[in-house]
């Protein structure tokens, strides 16, 4: 028996895709921030990693100033809204919490960010503005979580700012790849225009750069431009079989997910390839849209996965089994995918090795592939003197952020090779003062 | 099983817990329902004349979640006919022949004084309050804290009382005053059998920030008000104190402020009151909470080997000395329990900034580290830790010896000069003035900015 039944309205979809972390009433904040000690030197501070002043903003809340909270996040990380009910705080700021040495339950500190900022967004406050125009213009690409948040903070220091994004909406995979439980679309897409209005960056939208005939407009036309383009599609596996009907990347899945809800279709038994958080995702969501049985398939053991635990055990509370040690090698059908065939493997001195002989079917009707994104070095290449590192990662000064061709600037997922939205938050804040020092110089 | 019943100048009741004279004793229902419950006895919500209320009554002081740890009223005293009243203490008493029902009462000239005891006592009244403590509404009628404020009026009208009263008499003081012991010696002149305090304290328990008036506000504009619940009873406790231990006063005390559970209660009980009287707390939370102050107290005595209430009256009073009786010799020194410790570092800011320097940090640790030498035993940490019993405060002289500053006055001991070598604090290490700076600023950066020094930042690996 399936876990969820398969939704068929937006309602239906809304209860299986249940927030995690559901905004707080006033009530629930008061009494969560009345349990924060104001540490010194506060832990929690050092695990966010845009270095939000955690204690500042929970005594904030605490003395019924709301909108001074939401400003002490914002000054920080501009993804603050989302953050609080994307970032992995378990292995974060909450999993800092001195409380977790007293086995008591750590502040929700991620509940308390979204409260204080869905308020400030909600009243439309406004918190921050757009700096003395200095004359200098930058262009942005890519309006995910690096590129508005460098454009934010470079409107702040007074630049004129376009931002090009290939995609019809900004944020990136906030709105295209993170979980729908962990986030709505509405709640995504109120702190974008909340952003935009503060600060009045341009955006076009539908406006991939693809060319260097575009590159090079772009060269001419602004003194810098910041690389925010984060990774690619998911990564080919290279078996047999894989263009079969119903075999689909991870991120592809996830990203029709977000943005068709409960029309998208999932398969009876979906076998996910993967050992990452993107295949706990993928694995939790095709369970809460009604799957029968979905079955995590990793090549190494369970310990081995590079998914956080509490990621894996959010899969599993919704009806995910794992199998573990096995590889992928076919995936089987006619036309549309039928099975996926295994073969089983064990760690020898912390390598995998396939066991000669144990090959074996799975059936399923549909196989999702969450192997990880490709990089994108394809368009990379056509910047010049651009240098990656040897996993195709953009090559750049961990303070300023400027790439090895002075004029652009890189952070977020293309640069640190995938990690979280606050990470992409954070770095874009720093490089944008690293531009703003390349050319005030 | 210990007994809890009292007798207190007179008047007896099954247990030592009345409720005070004020709301949940506004009605002969209220009253029955909490006899019902388990109170021992009810000091009538006050009897008088003939008053008038407004709308808007009471503003409360929370503390970040926690509500009215502070309350004040602005309210006078009973507005219901005396003759409902009467009619209804006479009901009560025939219900419940064994629990006190105290009449309180304030009036102002002596035959309205005479008539309204007479007629109290004509209802079945075990007893009479006389309120000398209402610090709002009433004294400006020249009654209330108005009377309590002035001995000589308040033992005039005690003695008015003593005329006519066949019942136990105690009066009730007001708090509202430097020497709580003065109106209590004339009382005692006047011939009272026994004081309750404490009443309200004159209070403004806030402020409306958009509208500019204080709590409780009655159209747009507010008064002062009296003062009461848990953030009362350490002012209460001292005065109860000072009651007790003076040699003249010698009157029963029913002990009044901030008692909400059995705990609060020994606590008075300890310092002289022989019964207590509860009103915000029963306001709070209703008159259930009676059987965790009852059992609680049972359960307490119990322990400590206590028969009767008796037993413990005034326990903790040949404890309570003048500072200048205090043991001089005597030595504490903090001490953190490292496997408690989660590393709040509370502690340390709190003696950094609030104390005396006396706690570092060690790199590669949270858990701090007290510097014994500057460490003077002051307690703070302790009381800031968020653990139990985490940071201990340890003895640390030989306790052999003894030495107050009354001794060292008398031995002509004390310091007289700074420079002298007697005085205190002289070796006392304190940092440089100006090495305090710099060392909070970075804490005004926003997010990372605070982090930057010597953080470096590592690509996170890619997902597999
Ligand atoms: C399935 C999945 C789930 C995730 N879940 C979480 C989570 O729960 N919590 C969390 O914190 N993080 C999560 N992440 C990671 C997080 O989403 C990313 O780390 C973050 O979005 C990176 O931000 P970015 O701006 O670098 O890149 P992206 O978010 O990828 O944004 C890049 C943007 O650039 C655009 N773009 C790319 N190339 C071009 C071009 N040539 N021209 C114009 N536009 C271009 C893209 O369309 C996109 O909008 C998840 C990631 C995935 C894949
Ligand atoms: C709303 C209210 C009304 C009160 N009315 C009276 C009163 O009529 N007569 C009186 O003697 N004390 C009155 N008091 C004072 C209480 O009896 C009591 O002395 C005081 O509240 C302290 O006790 P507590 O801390 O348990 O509340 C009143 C208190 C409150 C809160
Ligand atoms: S570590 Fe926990 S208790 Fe301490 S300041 Fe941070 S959130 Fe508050
Ligand atoms: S007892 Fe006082 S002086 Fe000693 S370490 Fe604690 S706070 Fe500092
Ligand atoms: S206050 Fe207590 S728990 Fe916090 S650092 Fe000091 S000793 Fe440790």
């Amino acid at each position: 028996m399936a876990e969820f039944s398969t939704p068929t309205t937006e309602q239906q979809f809304a209860e299986n895709f249940a927030q995690l972390k559901p905004v707080m009433n006033r009530t629930e904040a008061l009494y969560e921030s009345s349990r924060c000690l104001f540490c010194f030197d506060a832990p929690c501070i050092k695990a966010c990693p845009s270095g939000i002043d955690i204690p500042q903003f929970i005594r904030q809340i605490n003395s019924g100033n709301d909108t001074g909270a939401a400003r002490t996040i914002y000054e920080a990380n501009y993804f603050g809204n989302a953050c609080g009910k994307v970032c992995p705080t378990e292995v974060l700021c909450e999993g800092a919490c001195v409380y977790n040495l007293q086995e008591v339950k750590p502040i929700e500190i991620g509940r308390l960010q979204s409260y204080a900022t869905t308020k400030a967004i909600n009243s439309g406050k406004h918190l921050f503005g757009s700096g003395a125009d200095n004359g200098k213009k930058v262009a942005v690409i890519g309006a995910g979580p690096a590129g508005i948040s460098a454009a934010c903070e470079l409107r702040a220091l007074g630049y004129g700012v376009d931002v090009f994004e290939a995609k019809a909406q900004p944020s990136g995979l906030t709105v295209y790849g993170v979980a729908p439980y962990k986030i709505t679309n509405e709640e995504t897409l109120a702190e974008m225009a909340y952003l935009q209005a503060q600060f009045g960056y341009n955006v076009h939208f539908n406006s991939a750069i693809s060319s260097r005939a575009e590159l090079k407009k772009l060269e001419e036309k602004y003194d810098a431009i910041f690389l925010g383009i984060g990774l690619g599609k998911t990564n080919e596996l290279g078996l047999p079989g894989e263009d079969k009907i119903n075999c689909t990347g991870a991120v592809e899945f996830i990203a029709e997910l977000r943005q068709h809800h409960h029309e998208v279709a999932v398969g009876r038994k979906v076998i996910v390839l993967g050992g990452g958080n993107t295949a706990m995702d993928a694995a939790s969501e095709s369970s809460r849209l009604g799957a029968e049985t979905v079955l995590l398939a990793y090549r190494r053991a369970k310990e081995e996965m590079g998914a956080y635990e509490f990621e894996y055990d959010l899969a599993k509370g919704v009806g995910v089994r794992g199998l573990f040690n096995v590889a992928p090698v076919e995936i089987t059908g006619n036309g549309y995918v039928a099975g996926v065939k295994f073969i089983r493997t064990e760690t020898k001195d912390g390598k995998v090795q396939e066991i000669a002989g144990s090959e074996f079917v799975e059936p399923c009707d549909m196989v999702i592939k969450a192997t990880g994104q490709a990089k994108q070095t394809e368009f990379l290449s056509l910047i010049p003197g651009l240098k990656l590192d040897g996993k195709g990662r953009i090559l750049a000064n961990a303070h300023t952020g400027q790439t090895s061709n002075p004029k652009y600037f890189a952070s977020g997922d293309a640069w640190n090779g995938g990690a979280e939205v606050v990470n992409a938050a954070a770095e874009a804040k720093l490089t944008a003062r690293g531009i703003h020092a390349y050319l005030s110089k | 099983m210990p007994d809890l019943s009292i007798n207190f100048a007179g008047i007896k009741s099954p247990n030592p817990f009345w409720l005070a004279s004020a709301p949940p004793t506004n009605s002969g229902y209220q009253v029955m329902k909490a006899f019902d419950a388990g109170w021992g006895g009810a000091v009538w919500k006050t009897l008088g004349v003939p008053v008038v209320n407004v709308s808007s009554r009471y503003g409360g002081v929370n503390y970040r979640d926690k509500r009215l740890v502070g309350f004040n009223n602005i309210e006078l005293i009973s507005d219901r006919p005396l003759s409902h009243n009467l009619r209804e203490i006479e009901e009560v008493k025939k219900r419940f022949p064994n629990h006190a029902v105290i009449a309180s009462l304030m009036v102002q000239s002596r035959q309205e004084w005479h008539d309204i005891v007479r007629q109290s006592q004509d209802a079945g009244a075990d007893g009479f309050e006389l309120n000398f403590g209402c610090p709002h509404g009433m004294c400006e009628r020249g009654m209330g804290s108005a009377v309590g404020q002035e001995p000589k009026v308040l033992q005039m009208i005690v003695e008015w009382v003593m005329e006519v009263a066949q019942k136990p008499v105690i009066v009730k003081l007001t708090p509202n005053i430097s020497d709580i012991t003065e109106p209590a010696m004339a009382a005692r002149r006047g011939g009272a059998d026994a004081i309750s305090l404490i009443n309200t304290i004159q209070s403004i328990v806030g402020v409306d920030l958009d509208k500019f008036a204080p709590y409780p506000i009655v159209d747009g504009k507010g008064t002062n008000g009296g003062y009461c619940g848990p953030a009362v009873k350490p002012i209460a406790l001292n005065m109860v104190k000072n009651c007790a231990q003076h040699p003249d006063i010698k009157l029963p005390i029913s002990g009044i402020g901030g008692i909400e559970n059995w705990r609060d209660a020994v606590e008075h009980i300890l310092l002289g009151a022989s019964s207590v009287q509860v009103c915000t707390a029963a306001m709070h939370f209703g008159f259930g909470i009676i059987r965790e102050m009852t059992s609680g107290l049972e359960q307490y005595m119990v322990e400590k080997g206590f028969n009767t209430i008796n037993d413990m009256v005034g326990k903790a009073l040949p404890n309570v000395l003048h500072w200048e009786d205090l043991n001089m010799k005597y030595k504490v020194t903090a001490n953190i329990n490292e496997d408690k410790c989660i590393g709040c570092q509370l502690c340390y800011t709190a003696c950094e900034d609030g104390a005396h320097q006396a706690i570092k940090l060690n790199a590669g640790t949270r858990v701090p580290e007290i510097i014994e030498e500057n460490c003077v035993g002051c307690n703070l940490c302790s009381l800031v830790c968020p653990v139990e019993q985490c940071i201990t405060m340890e003895q640390t002289d030989s306790g052999t010896q003894h030495l107050t500053w009354k001794e060292r006055t008398e031995a002509g001991d004390i310091p007289t000069k700074f420079e002298d070598e007697k005085a205190g604090g002289r070796h006392h290490w304190v940092p440089e003035p100006a090495a305090a700076l710099g060392k909070e600023r970075h804490k005004t950066l926003p997010g990372k900015a605070r982090l930057y020094s010597g953080e470096t930042q590592v690509p996170a690996q890619a997902e597999a």
